[in-house]
């Protein structure tokens, strides 16, 4: 199970004078089980590039394999890639359209061809799922708080059972409690359900704390495919990105410029905890 | 898909007809669209036909861009050519049923599907060169006389850009509310008409709410700059004619003459 692309290129209105060259030859290969973090400042091709590997835009050039088989190929079905590649949009909330809650999350297996039974039994793990119980299976999901909002969207797409979730910037415009709710989810799913993840976010942070591989966009281009920690060690080029480093790592480098014989490979708070404490007991001894 | 809609959208490059006063690209299309109901036989559709593509020359929008445009008001198109085929009385060249193709038939409606494509053509491209800004200020300026007989004519105007302004963005959001539903593995393509309309619910739902949600944001931004209508209100780039401006309008007067002139000159 892993997906597969082969130099693909995107352009956005190639006809008129301003063509955008979206994605530029961009070749990757996503394993599975993997925690991805996909970060690019605005514009980078971020959100191009994850439409890619749902189907739902076409690539100008370039192939994408699904268990290497072409998903360009006409005996391809559609309907299992995004049955089993989840795609959670910007403010997905903004999807929704049924009166009640239950019957949204219903929607997604309803198009795959269900029985009403499996329906309604995957439609309540997956509001299980983002923690909302019973009680909001019949409001209106118009009527709910934005983060309420966003988990019931957030489960329209669970309720498909994909195997790979790819979520794009699932946590803009939420508090920092309904922030954390979200992201730990989210772990919680890889870890559980030992779905692949793929998370587009702005946050250095949150990309340190949970991903295990980092790739970094800019201008339509990969820059950069490895651990966040070999990622981070490029501060200085991802500023040049119009990105940066966690702040820890900003510390851990200035306490290195100050004589201090740290690890400047910390990207966490947890992780810059210790290495501290470890060079403070060095000193004390 | 989507964004092949063209129509009331803005082209943003440099050009002699971007620059010229909206009221010239107003009166401009108005007169256009005159002399196309005055044409009538080959040389004034050819007229016609030169004229708008000089123009569109000069705009420097691409041709292509423009006849993507077109793909919306295919259907239409298609059925105004289709009656006017089918229902002219004439010479019969072939028969099948109560459905006859006559000569005179073939001929209108050759000539119906050139007035309508150019029309679509000649005033698309009024929006394609001018911004919804610009066009409004030249119909509330154009208009202005109809303020005396208390006709909101700012009121209007601003409506219209608004309404302008709102096509791309909620062609955008459609496409974006689309995509959303297709990865819930919602089909907007296949079976019959009554499924593909129960297929649009997902869609427009939330396109409605969007909408809303985005007027009533607007209507917020706008008062909270002190927006309360037309009265007092002064322009920060007030339109005047230049030389340009006057020359186009001779131009314009001088096609249209030489449009009713030919129309006379040569009965059909």
């Amino acid at each position: 199970m892993s997906i597969k692309l082969e130099h693909v290129n995107y352009i956005y209105e190639p006809d008129t004078a301003f063509p955008v060259h979206a994605t530029d030859d961009v070749s990757l290969e996503i394993h599975d089980g993997e925690f991805i973090a996909l970060i690019g400042h605005t514009g980078s091709g971020k959100s191009t590039l994850i439409q890619h590997l749902n189907g739902l835009i076409h690539p100008t050039s370039g192939t994408i394999y699904y268990n290497g088989k072409n998903i360009a190929d006409a005996d391809f079905s559609m309907k299992e890639l995004r049955s089993k590649v989840g795609l959670v949009f910007q403010y997905p909330e903004h999807q929704l359209f049924e009166m009640d809650v239950f019957t949204d999350v219903c929607f997604g297996p309803k198009n795959l061809g269900l029985s009403e039974e499996e329906i309604e039994q995957r439609a309540k793990d997956a509001l299980e799922m983002v923690g909302l119980d019973e009680s909001y299976y019949k409001q209106s999901p118009f009527e709910l708080s934005g983060g309420q909002k966003r988990r019931v969207a957030i489960a329209g797409v669970l309720a498909m059972k994909p195997e790979v979730l790819i979520l794009d910037e699932p946590t803009a415009g939420l508090d920092p409690k309904g922030r954390d709710e979200i992201l730990d989810q989210v772990a919680w799913l890889h870890k559980n359900s030992h779905m692949t993840i793929i998370l587009v976010s702005h946050s250095m942070e949150d990309v340190a704390r949970y991903a295990q591989r980092l790739i970094v966009m800019n201008k339509g281009k990969v820059m950069f495919d490895a651990t966040p920690v070999e990622v981070f060690r490029h501060y200085k080029e991802l500023e040049t990105m119009g990105l940066a480093a966690p702040q820890v790592t900003y510390i851990a480098h200035a306490l290195k410029e100050h004589g201090l014989d740290i690890n400047t490979d910390v990207t966490t708070v947890e992780e810059a905890k210790k290495e501290i404490l470890r060079l403070w007991r060095q000193r004390t001894c | 898909m989507l964004r092949d809609i063209t129509i009331g959208q803005y082209y943003a490059v440099e050009s002699p007809i971007h620059r010229l006063d909206p009221r010239v690209k107003l009166a401009g299309t108005l007169l256009y669209i005159v002399s196309l109901f005055v044409a009538e036989g080959i040389i004034c559709y050819l007229l016609a036909a030169v004229f708008l593509g000089l123009v569109v020359r000069l705009s420097k929008v691409p041709l292509k861009y423009m006849v993507r445009g077109l793909k919306s008001i295919v259907f239409l198109l298609l059925l105004s050519v289709s009656f006017n085929i089918f229902l002219t009385e004439g010479r019969v060249i072939f028969q099948v049923g109560f459905l006859r193709i006559t000569v005179e038939g073939l001929v209108i409606a050759a000539f119906m599907a050139v007035r309508l494509i150019l029309l679509i053509l000649g005033s698309t491209l009024m929006t394609l060169t001018t911004t919804p800004n610009n066009l409004t200020d030249g119909l509330e300026k154009s208009l202005g006389f109809l303020n005396k007989i208390h006709v909101p004519v700012h009121d209007m105007a601003m409506m219209m850009s608004i309404a302008l302004r709102f096509i791309p963005i909620l062609i955008e959001e459609t496409d974006k509310i689309m995509k959303a539903q297709m990865a819930r593995g919602a089909d907007f393509e296949s079976g019959n008409i009554i499924k593909k309309a129960k297929a649009m619910v997902p869609l427009l739902v939330p396109l409605f709410v969007s909408a809303f949600r985005r007027a009533s944001d607007l209507a917020m931004a706008m008062e909270a700059r002190c927006y309360h209508g037309g009265e007092g209100r002064t322009k920060m780039k007030p339109l005047h004619y230049n030389g340009r401006d006057l020359m186009v309008y001779g131009i314009l007067i001088v096609y249209l003459a030489v449009m009713i002139g030919l129309r006379i000159a040569m009965p059909v």
